[in-house]
């Protein structure tokens, strides 16, 4: 499960430790080249249907599938970009065509899509995310809730220019 | 005989109350009748894990060790059963998920604990079925025989606890220390590692 969140600790610490090896004349041009992008989690394809349409919001909602997509290396945050979304919920099973939805990145990278709540199954609350436009390589995502009683879920994509 | 009667109405009360609990579960509202019932499956399976050991040791009042014998024949091939179906139910829901936890490569650690508790019991059964056939010595069969049981009994344990679904907590952890409970006092009672007779 690698969860991709940059908190303030990190943050810091890897500003530190940038300015640290900047001094001392270590880095190296793998360091330079900054973020790693996100691999594909296991299962994170399971169930996917592709091209599935962008939508206001999936179902009725009262739950949010929240997230970022930046440029692996600069980390740049990339606008408009497509991101597909399914997930055993209140409302349908993941095979359910009516379970999947697809929203575009703000022009801050970030994506917001409002979907009925996500319930357990297959033994953990979790749901499912997919890049697959061509532009980036395809990566596939399944965060697990930390609660099945969460009213949101949060994944973060670093995407690999083809 | 009201020894006899209230161990088995414990018994049964042990049994029923777990999957009256599951029943209850809200998450059965958003699920298909087939996932419904593959989830009862392993719930029924948890159950007949239980009744394993306790027919194996002939602990249950009123059964003579023959009896007690067909109904451990019994009730092991209905844990095969319940597997079955577990698991073909499960494929039906959501075939990707199931054939990932099959060749070992699920995003779920329990489904290896699962998988592995499955061929376990498979083979379990099968050296029962084979027993004859085998022309093992006994004890040397029972050994085989306990300790497969053994590794589906500790991996089904592990399997149940990792998941949340429709088993409630409560009910869940405390058929699954009923059935340790109940397997380590059989091969105590049995003395299984003892392969050569004293």
């Amino acid at each position: 499960m690698t969860r991709l969140e940059i908190n303030r600790r990190k943050f810091i610490a890897t500003g530190v430790g940038t300015i640290v090896a900047g001094l001392t004349g270590v880095i190296t041009p793998a360091h330079a080249s900054g973020l790693a992008p996100t691999p594909s989690m296991r299962g994170g394809s399971n169930n996917y249907r592709p091209g599935a349409p962008i939508v206001e919001r999936i179902g009725g909602g009262g739950f949010w599938m929240t997230g970022t997509v930046r440029r692996a290396g600069d980390g740049a945050p990339l606008p408009g970009q497509r991101i597909q979304i399914w997930a055993h919920t209140t409302e349908g099973h993941e095979r359910d065509q009516r379970s999947h939805g697809a929203t575009l990145t703000d022009a801050n990278g970030e994506f917001r899509l409002e979907m009925p709540q996500i319930v357990p199954a297959f033994g953990q609350p979790h749901g499912h995310l997919a890049y697959d436009s061509g532009e980036f390589e395809t990566v596939f995502l399944r965060p697990v809730m930390s609660s099945a009683k969460d009213k949101t879920l949060a994944a973060h994509f670093v995407l690999q220019p083809v | 005989m009201l020894r006899q009667a209230a161990v088995w109405a414990a018994l049964v009360a042990t049994l029923l109350i777990p999957v009256i609990a599951a029943a209850f579960s809200p998450y059965l509202a958003w699920r298909e009748p087939i996932y419904i019932l593959a989830g009862f499956a392993g719930i029924i399976g948890m159950c007949l894990l239980l009744l394993q050991p306790l027919l194996a040791g002939r602990w249950l009042p009123g059964l003579s060790p023959v009896n007690s014998r067909h109904w451990h024949r019994r009730c092991g091939l209905a844990l095969v059963v319940s597997i079955v179906i577990h698991v073909i139910g499960l494929w039906i829901t959501s075939p990707p998920d199931v054939v990932d936890a099959l060749l070992f490569v699920s995003a779920t650690p329990f489904s290896t604990w699962g998988v592995t508790a499955m061929w376990a019991g498979f083979a379990a059964a099968a050296m029962g079925v084979l027993r004859q056939r085998l022309s093992l010595r006994f004890r040397v069969w029972r050994l085989g025989h306990a300790g497969l049981a053994s590794a589906t009994m500790l991996g089904s344990l592990v399997h149940a606890m990792l998941i949340e679904g429709t088993m409630e907590v409560m009910t869940k952890t405390a058929l699954c220390g009923l059935v340790l409970l109940a397997s380590v006092r059989t091969l105590a009672r049995l003395r299984v590692w003892e392969v050569h007779r004293r």
